[in-house]
């Protein structure tokens, strides 16, 4: 028994500060996985926003993207063309989802459209793999993926490089959300449909933006992840990590997604790292959901989210 | 015009409030079983029994279970292949340990553990739901399948990791196991969703399905009329891992045979959900029928193209079947949200008056 709570309380913490550099690689490792989590995040965080969709296929639409992408660039294309190619790709795909999934759609629950948007889900999924194929493929757009030691912390120039895509995008979200007429127009069909309809704000224009928005940051996650790890399959399973990144963040919040993701993906590799071993391992993949469950008792709206919960 | 209903007069509450109130279709669900009984183990092949008729036995009970949380009292799961999970290894565990213990009794037992286990992770729903409930059932179906993958005791410390169905028997006759014969197993698993369906269609007209209903459509006006949301939202959580787990426990042993944790990931959840939604969320009937649907279509998918002549590559059929079921399943949101069991309603009802408009 004093060995269990040993193994928990007191041998982890050693270990950290016994090898400090260590700890800081998996902490690192922890932070791109969290950057990875709040790419997909962001992107259901915009549509929730305006729309009040909670879009499950975001996952998905990263891998589509990343899929458009790699294809284009195997194709011939050159870098720059492929990533235009890839975003008209986005954008149309936006306009037909609006057109076709959610314009008829409009004014039921929210649970039907959640669960349209599982359809949408296993339809890209299946689309995406016959147009371009199942292999696993390698995504290379020129980031260079090189490792460098500083004071004997291995950092390796694809993660700084993510790490500051996402702080770049974060920015500009925010500059576009509160700076920019479409911004305004965004927030205010966010806080109200009918009242920024009444004052002439077209609701489908804002649906399809976001979309697009929306499809454009799955580009960027994408890419990361793409270059990472290769495209793949299991890239659609990211948007299921995604869900406790939201519950941590609030769904309402793009600096919330960002630092939920950051928190859940640290918690996971180090939680994996020092007290996995003691139940056996491989709790990466449930730690974020009972992390997220957890923390729902305890603060529901997230740490930045508005309070729109109903409590029963 | 097909059938008439003229003369059948409803002379008391009790006729009113039948579950078939109308004559003819008394004997024609009582004809339809009485059939699905007889007809199946002597005439359908081995295939037919094997690979469509006994799952969809199973999946029409565990979407039963799901429809009863999500459908009825409107709390969604995406949670499903856990429980199932965890009425799989719960019978695994009790009829190892207790060999001489009644298969069937079995079943409701690992039912029983399930609804256990569902009522601890139905907790949150107290404090949250919609799209916050979906991911704490998550939880438990991520949770649940590490644990069963990770702690050796549930599967007796087979190194395998497997748990297999051993060799039982019901009045004499071997049911589950390698020498069970299929039409003996889909006669058991015939028997059992049968007293269950008609135990859930009793339980959603009575005053816990009520309650359930009230639940989902307005919960602030449903406490104040007097429901009680926490034993409401728990025992629906209950009920339905009761069903999913006995669902789970038939799956091992009336249908796999043998069994690895990756057979109840979050893949299974979805495909119960979409039976639910194909089938019509709050309808029993629906949950059969949504069963029948995701059964089929893959068979269907399968073997259209070589009918006609096509060989596909398998990958991309796969890859087909994933776009039909994405189509169909935004195809039936839009069209009907109710799903399938609500277009057999309206077609019920325009052949009542056939060749009538009115």
């Amino acid at each position: 028994m004093t060995e269990l709570l040993y193994g928990i309380a007191i041998a982890p913490f050693k270990d950290m500060v016994g090898s400090p550099a260590f700890f800081a690689e998996v902490l690192i490792g922890g932070v791109f996985a969290g950057l990875m989590y709040s790419l997909v995040a962001l992107g259901f965080v915009l549509i929730f926003k305006a729309s009040g969709v909670f879009n499950f296929a975001q996952g998905v639409m990263v891998l589509f993207a990343a899929l458009t992408l790699v294809g284009l660039l195997e194709r011939g294309v050159p870098v720059v063309g492929a990533l235009l190619g890839t975003t008209a790709v986005m954008v149309a795909l936006a306009w037909v989802i609006e057109r076709v999934v959610l314009r008829p759609l409009v004014n039921q629950e929210h649970i039907i459209l959640f669960m349209a948007t599982i359809g949408l889900t296993f339809f890209l999924e299946g689309f995406g793999e016959m147009v371009w194929g199942a292999n696993v493929k390698k995504l290379d757009i020129g980031i260079p993926d090189r490792s460098f030691i500083v004071t004997g912390v291995q950092i390796n120039q694809l993660e700084m490089f993510a790490a500051l895509t996402a702080a770049v995008l974060v920015a500009v979200l925010g500059v576009f959300f509160q700076r920019t007429r479409v911004g305004r127009a965004l927030r205010a069909v966010a806080d109200d449909h009918e009242a920024a309809l009444s004052i002439g704000i077209p609701l489908k224009t804002i649906w399809l933006i976001v979309w697009s928005v929306a499809g454009i940051v799955a580009i960027v996650a994408g890419i990361m992840w793409g270059a990472k790890s290769g495209v793949q399959f299991s890239l659609s399973l990211v948007a299921l990590k995604a869900l406790p990144v939201l519950i941590l963040g609030g769904f309402t919040s793009v600096p919330g997604a960002v630092v939920g993701g950051l928190i859940i993906g640290v918690g996971e590799k180090v939680g994996e790292v020092y007290w996995g071993p003691l139940v056996g391992g491989a709790i990466e993949n449930w730690f974020a959901y009972v992390l997220a469950l957890a923390f729902l008792l305890v603060r529901p709206q997230g740490l930045f989210g508005e309070k729109i919960i109903e409590r029963v | 015009m097909i059938y008439r209903e003229a003369g059948q007069f409803k002379t008391s509450y009790a006729s009113d409030q039948a579950i078939f109130p109308i004559a003819q279709d008394r004997w024609f669900v009582g004809l339809a079983t009485l059939a699905a009984f007889v007809v199946p183990p002597l005439a359908a092949s081995e295939y037919w029994l094997q690979a469509v008729l006994i799952p969809l036995l199973i999946y029409s009970l565990a979407a039963i279970g799901l429809n009863l949380l999500t459908g009825y009292a409107g709390q969604l799961s995406l949670g499903t292949g856990g429980f199932m999970a965890v009425g799989a290894y719960a019978a695994f565990k009790l009829t190892t340990a207790f060999p001489s213990l009644n298969i069937i009794a079995v079943f409701v037992l690992s039912g029983l553990v399930a609804a256990g286990v569902g009522l601890v992770f139905g907790i949150p729903s107290l404090r949250i739901k919609g799209f916050y409930l979906a991911v704490a059932t998550l939880a438990a179906q991520f949770f649940l399948v590490w644990l069963f993958n990770k702690v050796p005791w549930f599967v007796n410390y087979a190194s395998s990791g497997t748990i297999t169905a051993p060799n039982r028997t019901v009045f004499g006759v071997i049911v589950t196991g390698p020498n069970a014969t299929a039409p003996v197993r889909y006669v058991t698993a015939l028997a059992l969703v049968v007293v269950f369906a008609l135990l859930a269609k009793n339980l959603v007209r009575g005053r816990v399905g009520r309650s359930w209903m009230a639940i989902r459509d307005r919960d602030i006006a449903a406490e104040i009329i007097g429901v009680r949301p926490l034993r409401t939202k728990l025992l629906a959580f209950g009920i339905s891992s009761f069903y999913c787990g006995v669902a789970g426990a038939e799956l091992v042993f009336l249908y796999f045979g043998s069994a690895e944790t990756f057979a109840f990931d979050i893949t299974l959840s979805f495909l119960v959900l979409f039976m639910v939604i194909i089938g019509g969320l709050g309808s029993i009937l629906g949950s059969f029928l949504g069963a029948a649907f995701i059964v089929l279509v893959p068979i269907l998918l399968t073997n259209a193209p070589q009918s006609l002549g096509l060989h596909l590559p398998v990958a991309l059929q796969k890859q087909l079947e994933l776009m039909v079921f994405g189509g169909l399943i935004i195809f039936f949101l839009i069209v009907e949200p109710r799903g399938l069991a609500r277009l057999w309603q309206i077609a019920k009802e325009k052949l009542r008056l056939w060749p009538f408009p009115h």
